[in-house]
């Protein structure tokens, strides 16, 4: 029994009657790391002197009688895209690979503020550009439920390494499908945030109209906690939407008769695996059990999305990732003869394929005389596909359907063609193009291998995904299954 | 028939400050055109008069009041420069 099956409510009970410390739940991460690290192989970077000094701090306040935060004292994993001040962060690329930002990332401030304990950097696609976590600079991370399988991406680590009981909970980020799909692959909770709703600040910018950073955890519970502390605006960040945050606990109600469900029939359709489709089959039933009614409808633009997504994130990373050039930060080649031979021998050297590849496409489609017929004709047919969810959350409470149209597939199964790779993400890309919120939740098996259901709401109602994704959850018993690790 | 030619694939890779390998150059050649023939589906879609999203709030221009406040100092912006000298970054010679 790991203290990590326990909820962030339970935990902080125990460490307020003092029958855990701080330092009980950092020796629980580190230890848990060692035995099983080698094997998942999630983190980058640890942080174990500056955490069990934290600890020992944090101990120390805890006999005081004061009331603390619920994120007091926990351990919290971090993907290696957001900047933490004085630990390197790579993104995952060997570009970065002795970088040491000089400020912590919004998220991170509001975390340490909360004294949440950060134990390490998490593994990842290099910048986040990938679904199986094999294009990380540094080596894959395994999925925990079986080591064979990739714990897709890009956020792989951060999920990895929450279903391994690494860490209590993690942040990854989401571009595509980034926590959404490791997150149903690993088979835990993951929420990506309406964009704008979580400070982008110190997130290191791949698609920056679509990137929202969201917590992963084990249970919708936590989740609502690690988002209540990390959303908000931010002056920092100018995409930052200046909303009132609700109060997410108050939504855990385990209450959804009346509510409207839509299933989109593009999302139980052709591609999507028999026993996926049952699973979520199977979740609507409990739904309706519950209370709640669904109807099937369309989202017709939503075979579009695909080409959509890969031009307009690509174009955006083109311009992102100029500024890696080898002048002020990250690993400078020695093989430039003149400046603009310096960037490329730097650039050519320090990143991997994909990003390449999505350099290469987003600069052909931003470049003279394609840029009409790539970039803005994405940007148009993105409107189509907001409006697609526009007219259909008017009508209905959420959007449910399968979270990735497969389980975890094996690694180097879908290395060779990338548009392959590209197809695994083509029910949770229309939702960042939209800028919707979505959650994803386990809900069952196939193969042994974790299934993720899906549930989409309208623009900055959390509460709402929350309430009915708490409710499956309290209703079912999938979140209680765990992945066995030899130690 | 090709949509993007190897000369095309080169001049974007020196657009994008990349240096490519012949063998790069055809692997590049290869799966943009798959991925650029893939994405030529949105032509079956009439967007004439469809507004083009940048972003997804309606957000304005977003200003904040012009106060002097603390900046990133020196050292600390030098700190990860992979050459300084004299307190700044350190390039190769611009002008040959």
């Amino acid at each position: 029994m790991s203290l990590f099956d326990k909820k962030v409510s339970e935990l902080h009970q125990l460490l307020h009657k003092k029958e855990i410390s701080v330092t009980d739940l950092v020796d629980e991460s580190y230890a848990r790391i060692k035995a099983v690290d080698d094997q998942v192989k999630a983190f980058l970077t640890l942080d174990e002197e500056n955490a069990r000094k934290k600890a020992k701090e944090l101990d120390g306040k805890l006999g005081s009688g004061e009331e603390r935060g619920l994120l007091f004292g926990m351990p919290i994993g971090i993907k290696d895209n957001i900047v933490t001040k004085g630990l390197r962060t790579t993104c995952a690329s060997k570009l970065l690979s002795n970088f040491e930002p000089i400020h912590d990332a919004t998220v991170v401030e509001r975390l340490l503020a909360a004294e949440a304990i950060a134990i390490g950097k998490l593994n990842m696609d290099e910048f986040a550009m990938g679904s199986s976590n094999e294009n990380s600079g540094f080596f894959p991370t395994k999925n925990p439920w079986n080591l064979d399988c990739v714990p897709g991406g890009s956020s792989g680590g951060s999920a990895a390494s929450v279903a391994a009981g690494e860490v209590l909970f993690s942040l990854g980020s989401d571009t595509g499908g980034s926590i959404r799909q490791p997150a149903a692959f690993c088979g835990v909770v993951g929420l990506k945030p309406t964009y704008g709703l979580v400070s982008r600040y110190g997130l290191v910018a791949f698609a920056s109209s679509l990137d929202q950073i969201g917590p992963i955890t084990r249970s919708v519970e936590d989740n609502a906690y690690l988002l209540q502390t990390i959303a908000g605006h931010d002056a920092m960040d100018s995409t930052s939407a200046n909303v009132d945050v609700p109060d997410y606990l108050s939504a855990l109600t385990g209450d959804v008769k009346g509510l409207k469900i839509a299933v989109p029939k593009e999302y139980l359709g052709e591609g999507v695996d028999k026993e996926v489709r049952e699973r979520v089959l199977e979740a609507l039933k409990v739904l309706e059990g519950l209370g709640a009614t669904w109807e099937e409808v369309s989202l017709p633009h939503s075979k579009y999305a695909l080409a959509t997504y890969y031009l307009l994130s690509s174009s955006e990373a083109s311009a992102n990732l100029a500024r890696f050039d080898g002048i002020r930060y990250g690993v400078r080649s020695d093989n430039g003869q003149n400046l603009i031979d310096l960037y490329k021998q730097t650039r050519s050297e320090g990143f991997g394929d994909e990003v390449k590849r999505r350099i290469m496409l987003g600069t052909f489609a931003l470049s003279s005389g394609y840029y009409d017929a790539y970039y803005k004709k994405a940007q148009k047919v993105r409107t189509l596909i907001k409006n697609d969810f526009d007219e259909v959350l008017a009508k209905y409470d959420v959007i449910i359907g399968p979270t990735a149209p497969t389980p975890a597939f094996k690694i180097g199964e879908k290395t060779k063609d990338p548009v392959t790779m590209y197809v695994n993400d083509i029910l949770t890309i229309p939702v960042n193009l939209a800028g919707v919120p979505s959650i994803s939740v386990p809900c069952g098996f196939s193969k042994q291998m974790p299934v993720g259901l899906q549930i989409i709401g309208k623009h900055f109602d959390e509460s709402t995904i929350y309430r009915v994704a708490h409710a499956f959850e309290q209703a079912t018993e999938h979140h209680k299954a765990k992945p066995e690790l030899e130690v | 028939m090709s949509r993007i030619s190897e000369e095309q694939v080169k001049h974007v890779a020196h657009l994008a400050r990349l240096a490519v390998s012949e063998e790069e150059v055809k692997m590049f050649t290869e799966q943009l055109d798959a991925i650029i023939g893939f994405a030529e589906e949105l032509n079956e879609l009439d967007t004439d008069n469809v507004e083009p999203t940048t972003h997804v709030l309606d957000l304005k221009n977003v200003l904040r009041e012009d106060v002097v406040k603390d900046s990133v100092s020196r050292e600390e912006a030098l700190k990860n420069a992979p050459d300084q000298k004299d307190g700044q970054f350190k390039v190769p010679n611009v002008l040959e």
